[in-house]
């Protein structure tokens, strides 16, 4: 596999980055970058780390990085991941850099304490922690419970002064969406089993409505809501993949969540290098920040719009003649 | 009537859902199949998340029905918290 790191990737632009992605070979790992500057999401960062976990140590090469922004790259912990002594002293950045550095999460124990202590290192107020706090939680858990990967997930998170948004990237290289969705669902395509994935309602571990005592098929669709109700990014990437929230345009006033995730303003990509697992990007602004309440009664009023239609769709009709 | 605490089983912020199917089976089928009835106390417990709260009631509804809700009360919760049981006893009833 060979990943070239660009000048820069954010979820904006993060579609040529990943069809930069060299799947082939996947029992080697080679790292290239741009050698003035590399300007990233940690989206980008959760992914090497993640592939880094699946090829044997020996089989990662990185060449020498001349970036300086290659600090950036020490400070969140990639050379950790990759095994690879980087070739610079590091000057420690002030102990209130807003970030959280690589982390791998293999169980719900490990999830609850990451969750503590991130909240201290974002410098987040209560009313900007909550969502936070929400989306790490159901998008690891996600993970945790689905995705069978035995590295669990791979986080990171950014906060950016100049847009005040703090960036988070998860991935993982378990089953990926598509086989999960199919375990209830049949689904020919990864783009359809990521569009139900995002359906409230819709789980791959039943068919019925309101889900299994653990499952209700609602996590991926809050989050997307979130990021929907503050402008935001969301981009979710499984197979060949990608689907992108795109941010509501400034004129639109109103807010409409829609149950249909193709009914949103999204960008969407099928034909991109194959990613086993499933990675999530999101930007969440501090600015923007609604009240998490009111985010949730519009996810209420949706939500249950949604199961009604189905419901609905799903009735007889009586014939006449 | 039997009260559940809840912060001291799972924080000011509930998320674990392991720890909500424990509550579950363990604290509040007992107590329903005693015919008594459940106070769950949210007291300092700040949020919660679809997930844990789904975890913690929804198969209540399902295997009870919809009456179950008039053998439950909750407690001191904040208005993320309401909103979040409101969304799962919504659609679990939707659902029926």
């Amino acid at each position: 596999m060979k990943i070239h790191l660009p000048n820069s990737a954010f979820l904006g632009n993060i579609d040529s980055f990943l069809r930069g992605f060299d799947e082939s070979k996947s029992n080697k790992l080679e790292l290239t970058a741009n050698k003035k500057w590399i300007a990233i999401h940690p989206v980008v960062l959760s992914m090497i780390a993640a592939l880094s976990l699946s090829v044997n140590p020996k089989s990662i090469s990185c060449e020498k990085f001349e970036a300086k922004s290659k600090h950036y790259l020490q400070r969140m912990g990639l050379f950790n991941f990759l095994k690879i002594k980087p070739e610079m002293s590091i000057t420690e950045h002030e102990a209130a850099g807003r970030f959280i550095p690589l982390t791998q999460i293999k169980n719900s124990t490990g999830l609850t304490a990451f969750i503590t202590d991130m909240v201290p290192l974002l410098h987040l107020k209560p009313k900007q922690a909550e969502p936070i706090k929400y989306i790490v939680s159901e998008l690891v858990r996600n993970v945790l419970e689905h995705a069978e990967s035995p590295h669990g997930a791979i986080l990171a998170a950014q906060y950016y002064e100049k847009s005040n948004t703090i960036r988070i990237g998860i991935a993982d290289t378990g089953l990926g969406i598509k086989t999960t969705i199919n375990q209830s669902y049949n689904t020919k395509t990864d783009l359809e089993a990521i569009q139900l994935a995002l359906t409230p309602g819709v789980t791959g571990t039943t068919q019925k409505e309101g889900g299994t005592e653990q499952n209700a098929g609602a996590g991926l669709f809050f989050i997307k809501s979130i990021a929907n109700v503050n402008r935001d990014y969301f981009m979710i990437y499984s197979g060949r993949a990608m689907y992108k929230l795109l941010k509501r345009r400034p004129d639109v006033k109103t807010i409409k969540l829609q149950a249909d995730p193709f009914n949103d303003r999204h960008s969407k990509n099928e034909n991109l290098p194959f990613w086993r697992g499933t990675i999530v990007g999101i930007d969440i602004s501090l600015d923007e920040t609604n009240e998490f309440s009111m985010l949730l009664n519009l996810i209420r009023t949706t939500y249950s719009k949604a199961i009604r239609e189905r419901k609905e769709a799903k009735h007889k009709h009586p014939i006449f003649i | 009537m039997i009260q559940i605490k809840l912060f001291p089983e799972v924080g000011s912020f509930a998320e674990n859902k392991d720890l909500a199917k424990t509550l579950r089976l363990k604290k509040i089928i007992p107590a329903l199949k005693k015919k008594q009835e459940v106070t769950l106390d949210f007291e300092k417990v700040d949020s919660a998340t679809q997930s844990f709260i789904h975890a913690l009631i929804s198969d209540l509804i399902r295997t009870y029905g919809a009456d179950v809700l008039d053998r439950i009360r909750f407690k001191n919760c904040s208005e993320t918290i309401k909103t979040i049981i409101k969304i799962v006893t919504d659609y679990m009833q939707e659902s029926e």
